[in-house]
């Protein structure tokens, strides 16, 4: 058993590919010893900047023997065949075997591949494996980038260390070949330039003096001495080791001067990334810098920087920071420090500088220039949005019912207005992560309510799962119409997500306004929330009670427009609409107003905006087309945030299927009702029982039978229809079904008797339960027909020979059915 | 020992990759955002034919202009520019090397290589490389050209960018630009630019005659049509280069909207796209 090593060295890795890139090393390499029958006992993947190592411990030094046989043509074919058959398996014919085949001698070919020295395996796998490397961005270079098919790699790859046992296993890819020779450190371990005139002699540490002179390499003997090696020449290879001096020396430097780090495992695994040989330094800053919002600071120093931030001991953010640099300087890291402090100072002296403008400036005043940003194309600018989010906020805070009604209307609509307003900060254009906080921060600094400066704050909130859904009245109310807004308006103008592709996260603003309606219990219905949504992006677009409809041939309407208003030739609460083409006007069947320019402007006509609307919207979005398309979003949405809550998708489904359930928070309320009921004995017997009579039904469908239903469909109450027409399994309406008094032609048998008595009891029990919204009750009230239900199936055949009992027992399947369907489309169910 | 002034920072640069086989050019006599519009870069970038050159070129950046009040940013500054094709196997020690030249002790700084990919949609350009820190601060672009003008480098050139005044600032230990000592003599950066950097930026955006510059960005852009269609792609490149530092003006007086900044840039990138074909195809190259 041997040890192999692969160190794959290349210029500098990004820091943020490399977990990707040990992963895939490991599993490349697992795949191709597992293709020729090895396996190791052990794989270990390292990075660092310069190199991916990869350490596989006791290989054996062969593959296994195989031994196989393969069955030819008989004896007697023909010399042709047998000398085919011996060619196809490289062996001679005095080698062949024969054996009896059923009576008939016929030849065999046994063929023993003995086993190959693993090494060799290893030279052939290693340059597949740096073949099929799956970089999410690769390159060419140097002299073989003449052509394109040359070797691609993240980076030049500049050298190929391959030793199995003590061996050095012989491979080569593009003129690059395998060897025993690495590098060190890139600066600790250099004795002299590459090339060119000598540099001034470089300073060296006293533990590793680079007194080799000329040498560049280091020579690794097998995969036990690797490590060790490279440390000698200042490389920690082992990644986690390179981590844990950096979380540990971080918080060693912080708490040295008397502060706390704030711990980021993020900046520690980039800062492992980016370094060989890492060492963490304390630095400072200028305290004046501290006016600044601590998170601008945090971002800058973070994100531009990759520095640690540090709190004193009242938590209040310190000015200091712990970088990490690559090398243990000459001077002990002071020059390294100054270097670093001056380049914080720049980026906090322009954050300073920024903070100190944007409060010039109120937010009203900032977001008047959110008419120059476009939202989108087609639904206008972020001016326009904003208008739109104000007034639905506006409406959802007056919503009576929902459970809204504590947001004051007036905060509720300024902070709609305002919460936009720092997209045109020089702050948020430097940093747009920090959208939404600086509005806040502003508003707060204006002395604006409290309500209104968080809600200008959170109302991005929340952004994905796990982040905190917002509590503050004002701020749901906003957060709520900010994303009803958007999915609305992208859903009309048909930009849904498809598969992966989802540019406008319309995934995610679903997801946050379902998160929102359960947290808040909002009770509404989705329809009116999508339709009031819709309404406004229609008065956003045509605004006003006169339209003018022009037909303006060239490019710039809307500048021809404006100047026209500018002129007074255009009453200014008057909307244009411009069509390209007249046509157009004349298709929809509204007005043609000329045919050219100056037509145009000359006879404007008043429009009915109602009829406008009716004209278009059936043709470019619809009301009915978009609620069909949201609603079951939603509802896709629902489930997948309800995934992690335990929620069962399919019963999800089994609710909505019922049709008409679009309040979330009752939807919900009735699927984790149906959920506990399922999952106790009396639920499993009934789906069972249903199911049953489910399949019953559906042979019957299609049939001649009439099968007699009789249920009142208006008795699940108000707003929830438990209409099955869409069913569509038995296709009868319920119209026409004979009232479910009418008295049987003959005597039931008992256990028919009790299941008419059970469902006789149980529906209006049901229904009561439903409207009143309890559930478990509900629930309670259909376990009640486990017993008879399954009785029936014990004691009664449906299938008489008479009629007249089929029938009456087939309309009390689908009664009891129906009964079923009332709390979910048990048929959804899954298991 | 004395840091080394501006100018002779630029001396030792031209004589360290001169010594090195670079072809020592002067600057492109035309206004340009980054020494990369330099023909030796663009252009040279394309085809097969080996090419070392290096060269410091004035770049203008009309909305960076402060009036010469901020230390740190300038409508006019320096960039040093070294472009090797094809891409040398010890391109970064070489690089290291030069840092050294010009005073830079690498046991005593932390110099790295930290992932910044390059894409210039003007230039239809991108590649792989990064920004080379030097104790927190980017002083170099080092880019591996993967494409120019739309068309595969073949083979990749490395394209070494070194922000001048940065790098002086950090040699000399100044805290402003114009505090740069230039000459070694007593002339500071200030003493030569700081007039201009007044006066350009209330040029840049106060004074600069809108109506003409529309009119100028259009002429250039018939011009550069009208040589590509006389199949002369270098003076096409030329008007290209000229209408994009045209529409930088216009950018710094805020006279284009966000709308039509896409199609501005659209217009420039055809022109620049459309010399790189030209070139290709006078040259007898296939992409």
């Amino acid at each position: 058993m041997t040890d192999f090593l692969l160190e794959l060295l290349s210029e500098e890795i990004p820091a943020r590919m490399q977990a990707k890139a040990r992963a895939d090393l490991e599993r490349l390499f697992a795949a191709q010893m597992a293709d020729a029958g090895l396996k190791a006992s052990a794989i270990t993947v390292y990075s660092t900047p310069r190199r991916l190592a990869l350490i596989a411990k006791d290989l054996p030094a062969q593959t296994a023997a195989v031994s196989d046989e393969a069955k030819g043509p008989p004896e007697a074919a023909p010399d042709q065949a047998v000398d085919g058959f011996c060619r196809k398996n490289s062996v001679t014919r005095d080698q062949l075997e024969v054996r009896d085949v059923k009576g008939r001698p016929t030849y065999f070919a046994v063929i023993n591949r003995p086993g190959r020295d693993s090494k060799d395996v290893l030279a052939e796998a290693i340059p597949t494996i740096i073949k099929a490397f799956p970089w999410p961005k690769s390159m060419r270079w140097g002299e073989a980038s003449q052509s394109s098919e040359s070797m691609r790699w993240v980076r030049p790859l500049s050298g190929i260390v391959a030793i199995f046992g003590d061996e050095l296993v012989p491979c080569e890819i593009d003129g690059l070949t395998s060897s025993y020779d690495t590098v060190g450190h890139r600066f600790h371990h250099q004795a002299q330039a590459v090339s060119g005139e000598p540099v001034e002699p470089r300073l060296s540490d006293e533990k590793h003096p680079s007194t080799s002179s000329g040498l560049t390499g280091i020579t690794i003997g097998n995969a036990s001495d690797y490590a060790e090696k490279l440390r000698a020449c200042h490389v920690l290879v082992d990644h986690q080791e390179r981590q844990n001096i950096i979380r540990e020396g971080a918080a060693k430097a912080a708490a040295d001067a008397g502060l706390e780090l704030v711990q980021d495992e993020g900046l520690v695994i980039e800062n492992a990334g980016l370094t060989e040989w890492p060492v963490p330094l304390l630095g400072a800053f200028d305290p004046a810098f501290l006016d600044v919002p601590e998170e601008v600071i945090q971002l800058t120093t973070r994100v531009n920087q990759k520095y640690f931030i540090c709190r004193d001991k009242q938590g209040a953010l310190a000015p200091n920071f712990v970088c990490t640099a690559n090398i243990a300087a000459s001077d002990g890291g002071k020059a390294i420090v100054a270097g670093n402090e001056k380049v914080l100072a720049a980026r906090l002296s322009d954050a300073k500088f920024f903070w100190e403008l944007d409060q010039k400036t109120r937010l009203e005043d900032h977001a008047k220039k959110l008419s120059n940003i476009v939202f989108h194309e087609k639904l206008g600018t972020v001016a326009d949005k904003v208008e739109r989010v104000a007034k639905l906020a506006e409406w959802l805070a007056s919503l009576e019912g929902t459970g809204l009604l504590r947001a004051d209307p007036e905060q509720t609509k300024q902070a709609a207005r305002l919460c936009k307003a720092d997209l045109v900060t020089e702050m948020v254009g430097e940093f747009p992560e920090l959208q939404g906080l600086m509005g806040g921060y502003y508003a707060e600094k204006e002395g604006l309510p409290v309500e209104v400066s968080q809600a200008i704050r959170d109302h991005y909130k929340p952004v994905g799962q796990g982040d905190d859904v917002p509590t503050d009245p004002v701020t749901v109310c906003v957060s709520l119409a900010d994303k009803l807004d958007t999915l609305v308006g992208f859903f009309a103008i048909d930009e849904k997500p498809t598969g992966s592709k989802d540019p406008f996260a319309l995934r995610r603003a679903m997801i946050a306004v379902g998160n929102i309606v359960q947290n808040h219990g909002v009770r509404c219905s989705m329809t009116q929330l999508f339709d009031k949504a819709l309404s406004l992006h229609w008065e956003t677009l045509f605004c006003g009670d006169e339209l003018v409809l022009g037909f303006y041939p060239g490019p710039n309407f809307k500048g021809v427009v404006n100047k026209l208003r500018e002129l007074g030739e255009i009453d200014p609460d008057c909307i244009v609409i411009g069509f390209k083409n007249p046509d157009e006007i004349e298709l929809k069947g509204l007005y043609s107003i000329g045919t050219t320019h100056e037509d145009v402007w000359d006879t404007p006509k008043v429009v009915d905006y109602d009829r406008f609307r009716d004209c278009l919207n059936s043709e470019l979005v619809g009301d009915e087309r978009l609620n069909a398309s949201l609603i079951p979003f939603a509802v896709e949405r629902l489930k997948v945030q309800q995934r992690e809550a335990g929620v069962r998708h399919d019963l999800i489904d089994a609710v909505f299927a019922l049709g008409g359930e679009d309040d979330l928070v009752r939807l919900l309320a009735r699927v984790k009702a149906l959920q506990a009921f399922v999952e106790t004995t009396d639920g499993e017997n009934l789906l069972a029982g249903y199911k049953r009579a489910s399949n019953i039904l559906k042979k019957e469908d299609g049939s001649s039978v009439r099968v007699e239903r009789s249920r009142d469909t208006d008795a699940a109450g108000e707003g929830l229809s438990t209409s099955l027409a869409t069913n569509g399994q038995l296709g009868s309406a319920s119209s026409a079904d004979p009232d479910i008094t009418q008295p049987l032609s003959y005597t039931p048998e008992a256990a028919e008797k009790a299941l008419i008595d059970a469902l006789d009891a149980a529906q209006p029990e049901v229904t009561a339960a439903l409207a009143a919204e309890r559930f478990e009750t509900a629930m309670t009230a259909l376990a009640a027909l486990r017993g008879p239900i399954d009785q029936f199936f014990e004691h009664v055949t449906v299938n008489d020979d008479n009629s007249d009992k089929r029938i009456a027992r087939l309309a009390l399947l689908s009664r009891f059915r129906d009964a079923v369907h009332q709390v979910a489309d048990f048929s959804k169910i899954e298991g | 020992m004395k840091p080394l002034s501006f100018q002779q920072i630029i001396l030792k640069l031209h004589q360290y990759w001169g010594d090195r086989g670079c072809a020592i050019l002067q600057p492109y006599d035309m206004e340009m955002g980054a020494g990369t519009f330099h023909t030796a870069t663009t252009l040279r970038a394309l085809g097969p034919d080996p090419w070392k050159a290096a060269f410091a070129q004035p770049c203008r950046r009309p909305t960076d202009g402060r009036y010469g009040e901020n230390p740190n940013r300038l409508q006019h500054y320096y960039q040093y520019q070294v472009i090797l094709k094809p891409s040398p196997p010890d391109i970064q020690q070489l690089y290291l090397d030069s840092l050294s030249v010009i005073g830079i002790d690498p046991m005593l700084h932390d110099i790295r290589f930290v992932e910044d990919d390059w894409e210039s949609p003007t230039l239809g350009a991108w590649g792989l490389g990064w920004e080379v820190w030097c104790d927190g601060m980017e002083v170099t672009q080092f880019t591996y050209f993967q494409q120019m003008g739309g068309f595969d480098c073949k083979p990749v050139a490395g394209e070494l960018t070194y922000g001048l005044e940065r790098l002086a600032m950090y040699i000399q230990g100044v805290d402003s630009i114009y505090d740069l000592d230039y000459n070694g003599a007593g002339m500071t950066y200030g003493d030569i630019f700081l007039e201009n950097e007044k006066q350009m930026s209330e040029w840049n955006f106060e004074v600069a005659n809108t109506d003409s510059l529309f009119d100028l960005f259009n002429k250039a852009a018939g011009e550069c049509e009208n040589c590509l269609d006389r199949k002369l792609p270098i003076p096409a490149y030329e008007q290209a280069i000229k209408a994009s530092h045209i529409f930088n003006l216009l950018q710094a007086r805020g006279v284009i909207s966000v709308q039509e900044r896409a199609s501005y840039m659209g217009r420039v990138r055809d022109l620049a796209k459309g010399s790189c074909e030209a070139y290709m195809a006078k040259n007898g190259w296939t992409a």
